[in-house]
């Protein structure tokens, strides 16, 4: 293989598989922002991911080529849908948010596989009508040298990820609404203080997360393993968190920490391409992605500044 | 007399917290244009009252008028509405945002949603220049000053167009200098014609800048008064419903052997620079220690050092005869100290636990707390309830959480931990701030029965007035170092002064001698004056430790 070849191999297979921790992160980056921890964005990525599958393969005789596309969504939904149980739970009902957060890891999978049982009557859907594949990106495609290694035969959903990575960063710093998010986190009893509503801002982060976790399950079906299982997320959630938390709650930081993660990841699928790497056994290439996942938590998450009120509960006085 | 206008009315109200009444038929009423001045005990339930005049709580019953309309305040932003703003007794920042950020928030300057900085900060700056309130407005709040930042509260609430400005223990936390620049804007203020409520336990504060005073005493309100025709000890005496010594009464001390031994100690603070450089210092068994200096000389970390909170960098510190350098503190405790910190929310409090637990924090895994594993729930009952009654702390049971403790009563209660376990060694950093004149004769006295028990204490305060009265001898530091050592009963307020700002001690001696004693207080003032400027930095960045 040339060297241009291998770099795009490269890069395309990071991408593919930084994709959905993209989104991912990004949720948790709003929902951790606004004070709510939210470990239940593996759940969310579950049901997402089952959601695009049913709508990939019911709706691709109707929309054709859009399909994976508008399946997106369909996770998105179906995300919100779910982390309004966690909202409901941590933020009125005053549960821990661990506890609600595994309850929906739990639940998720159990409901998913349950449902996928009764409509396709085996544990997994089977293979989806149309995958993501790979796509060129419009006209930066044609850059001489930098076009085929970062724009050709590349990850669709990867670029839409960097593209709202920056649309998060704009609104978290920029923006009045971001603003009042970040307050809530970091000190709700001054917002409340202030006239701001504490409760829709936590709402807000947490519905935020649900999309954008709902989104990253859909992208984990539909364009790297192109069925819903049960293996189909399988810690994705977890990795996307530690993303979030390696890019220090800022959604430019953990879209290049998701990156990483994701080349970390398809390190398993292209080692053999690779010279340098080539005679690790696949295994290690393998547990790699959870082995730096746990060093990063541990070696970072001391250091790295959380949102000051994360994780409390906020009751107002009265 | 012009005719006065009543801005607020608060009229009967009552404030129930399950059984318990913060607040007891409560009648306040304030007229425009003058500090109202709001005086009563730990727990007397004044924050309450002014967290129901600001929406923060809702009274149980009663009635408010504002500018004699009647009102029905159930929010923080209804209350901004109708021009009522209150700067709490802690800080309601957000320590990440920027100064201008802070006080935008909720009335945001924005084009279509997308901030607009610039003009939010400019802004910031304008209003700060009308009323004198220097801010920097792109500063973070985690980077400034105490005093900034409570500038920034203030801007908060005039920058919402308040005309009834709430003060709760404001100059609790500022330096004497800072105190004195609030006085002066709080009289700009009033001079606008906005209307300031103020609580303090200060009656020096009271008197120099409050035109009347109502005092509420256990959830009641007693009486107003006009400051100008009532004494301090007046208004100390409506207060506690007694009559209040403010010297305190001791005999001559009668100083034995060493308990605490510093030699070359060296403390460095988090950023790595020398706090502490190279002190020596000896406190005896039955005799008060008192360390003078302006915040940020090196007194909280001399402290840290000996409590074994902080490393020391060189040198030996030797409790009770024990090497205790580089002890943990349970080891440094069991040999015989006794700490009340200065911080009392980081270092002296679990605040979600119960008060029973609280007050048996250094000792429920000794008998008879504890046997084989296991408390013994009765026993810690029954010693709370025990120092309830006898250092007063004023609380609904030994059950209640610590945080539901009125400020003071916070204090009071790890006061009477510290102090019920008789330590060879008692520091007691800041021992009576926030609390009433009351509380504070009852803790000086508790302090000198340490002292007259044969006891070592070591009183470390900002208040010139309190280490002079309670201690026997003082030392001063600066600048990291003890300067001077004098005894307390033949050094003077200027001479301190002085020697605080790092003038030598022959050096002061022959000034205030020179001088006739105006002159000196004087320069003593000036002197002071700048090496506050100087100490304020270094005080920022022990905040930034504390946060
Ligand atoms: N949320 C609460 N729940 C139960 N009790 C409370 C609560 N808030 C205050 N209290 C009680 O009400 C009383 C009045 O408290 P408050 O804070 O108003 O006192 P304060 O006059 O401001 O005292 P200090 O000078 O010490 O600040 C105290 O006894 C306190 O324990
Ligand atoms: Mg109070």
């Amino acid at each position: 293989m040339d060297i241009v070849s291998l770099l795009q191999l490269i890069v395309s297979s990071s991408l593919v598989y930084a994709a959905p921790l993209i989104f991912t992160a990004l949720g948790g980056t709003f929902s951790e922002r606004s004070g709510v921890v939210n470990i239940g964005l593996e759940g969310i990525m579950v049901m997402g991911a089952f959601m695009s599958a049913i709508f990939n393969l019911s709706f691709y005789s109707t929309f054709g080529a859009m399909t994976p596309w508008l399946g997106l969504l369909a996770g998105g939904v179906i995300g919100i849908l779910f982390s309004l149980i966690h909202a409901v739970a941590t933020i009125n009902l005053r549960a821990d948010h661990i506890v609600s957060g595994t309850v929906i890891n739990l639940a998720a999978p159990a409901l998913a596989v349950f449902l996928t049982r009764a409509i396709y009557g085996a544990a997994q859907t089977g293979p989806l009508a149309r995958s993501f594949g790979f796509s060129d990106i419009f006209l930066l495609e044609k850059i001489p040298v930098i076009g085929p290694i970062f724009f050709q035969n590349t990850s669709g959903p990867a670029y839409l990820g960097i593209l709202v990575a920056i649309i998060a960063w704009v609104v978290l710093f920029k923006t009045r609404f971001g603003l009042r998010l970040r307050s809530v986190g970091e000190h709700p009893h001054a917002a409340e203080t202030l006239g701001i509503n504490v409760y829709l801002m936590k709402y807000s982060g947490v519905m935020i997360s649900g999309f954008l976790g709902g989104i990253g399950g859909a992208i984990q079906a539909q364009a790297i393993h192109n069925e819903f299982g049960i293996l189909t997320v399988a810690g994705q959630g977890f990795i996307a968190m530690a993303a979030m938390i390696f890019g220090k709650w800022n959604p430019l930081g953990a879209m290049g920490a998701a990156i990483f993660f994701g080349f970390a990841q398809s390190l398993a699928r292209i080692g053999n391409y690779i010279p340098i790497i080539q005679d690790i056994p696949g295994v290690w290439l393998q547990v790699l992605p959870y082995l730096l996942t746990i060093i990063i938590l541990v070696g970072v998450v001391g250091r790295s500044t959380a949102p000051k009120d994360l994780g409390n509960t906020f009751i107002r006085s009265k | 007399m012009a005719q006065t206008e009543r801005v607020i009315e608060m009229k009967g109200i009552t404030k129930r917290f399950g059984e318990f009444k913060a607040n007891d038929n409560i009648n306040l009423n304030v007229e425009k244009g003058e500090i109202h001045a709001l005086l009563g005990e730990n727990g007397a339930g004044k924050s309450t009252l002014m967290n129901i005049l600001s929406g923060l709580l809702e009274p149980t019953s009663g009635e408010i008028y504002v500018n004699g309309k009647k009102a029905k305040i159930d929010s923080p932003e209804k209350a901004n509405q109708l021009g009522i703003g209150m700067v709490h007794q802690h800080f309601m920042l957000v320590d990440k945002f920027t100064v201008a950020e802070n006080i935008m928030l909720g009335k945001e300057k924005h084009n279509y949603g997308f901030m607009d900085d610039e003009g939010a900060e400019k802004d910031v700056k304008d209003l700060s220049d009308r009323y004198g309130l220097t801010v920097d407005p792109s500063a973070r709040i985690e980077d400034i000053s105490v005093g900034m930042q409570q500038r920034a509260e203030i801007l908060k609430t005039l920058f919402r167009g308040a005309d009834i400005l709430i003060f709760d223990e404001p100059t609790g936390v500022l330096t004497p200098q800072e105190i004195d620049e609030l006085m002066d804007i709080m009289k700009k203020l009033t001079d606008e014609g906005k209307s300031i409520i103020l609580i303090t336990h200060k009656l020096d504060e009271i008197k120099k800048v409050a035109d009347r005073c109502t005092v509420i005493r256990r959830g009641q309100s007693i009486d107003t008064v006009n400051v100008k025709n009532t004494s301090q000890q007046e208004l100390a005496d409506m207060m506690v419903g007694r009559s209040v010594s403010f010297k305190v009464d001791k005999i001559a001390s009668v100083p034995q052997g060493p308990v605490l031994e510093i030699k070359n100690l060296t403390v460095k603070e988090s950023r790595g620079l020398e706090a502490v450089k190279n002190i020596d210092l000896e406190v005896k068994a039955g005799e008060v220690l008192g360390i003078a200096g302006i915040d940020g000389n090196g007194q909280s970390e001399l402290i840290q050092a000996i409590t074994g909170l902080t490393k020391a960098e060189s040198g030996t510190i030797k409790l009770d005869g024990k090497d205790i350098t580089g002890e943990k503190p349970r080891e440094v405790t069991e040999t015989g100290l006794g700490h009340i910190p200065e911080d009392r929310h980081r270092h002296g409090l679990v605040l979600p636990m119960k008060l029973e637990e609280n007050m048996t924090l250094q000792q429920y895994y000794q008998k008879p707390f504890s046997k084989n594993g296991l408390l013994n729930h009765g026993k810690i009952k029954e010693f709370a309830k025990k120092l309830i009654e006898e250092f007063d702390v004023r609380t609904q049971s030994e059950e209640s959480t610590a945080a539901s403790l009125s400020g003071g009563n916070q204090q009071k209660a790890i006061i009477a931990r510290e102090i019920s376990r008789n330590p060879a060694l008692l520091i007691a950093a800041q021992p009576t701030r926030g609390l009433d004149v009351g509380a504070i004769e009852y803790i000086h006295k508790r302090l000198i029965e340490q002292r007259d028990n044969g006891k070592a204490v070591l009183l470390m305060s900002y208040e010139l007035d309190e280490v002079m009265n309670v201690s026997d001898r003082i030392a001063v530091m600066y600048d990291g170092k003890i300067v001077a050592i004098v005894r307390a009963d033949e050094t003077s307020e200027n001479e301190l002064g002085l020697l605080m700002a790092g003038v030598s001690l022959e050096k002061a001696k022959k000034e205030l001698a020179g001088k006739d004693i105006k002159a000196g207080t004087a320069g003593a003032a000036g002197a002071a004056g700048n090496a506050e400027n100087d100490g304020k930095e270094r005080a920022t960045v022990a905040n930034d430790e504390t946060e």
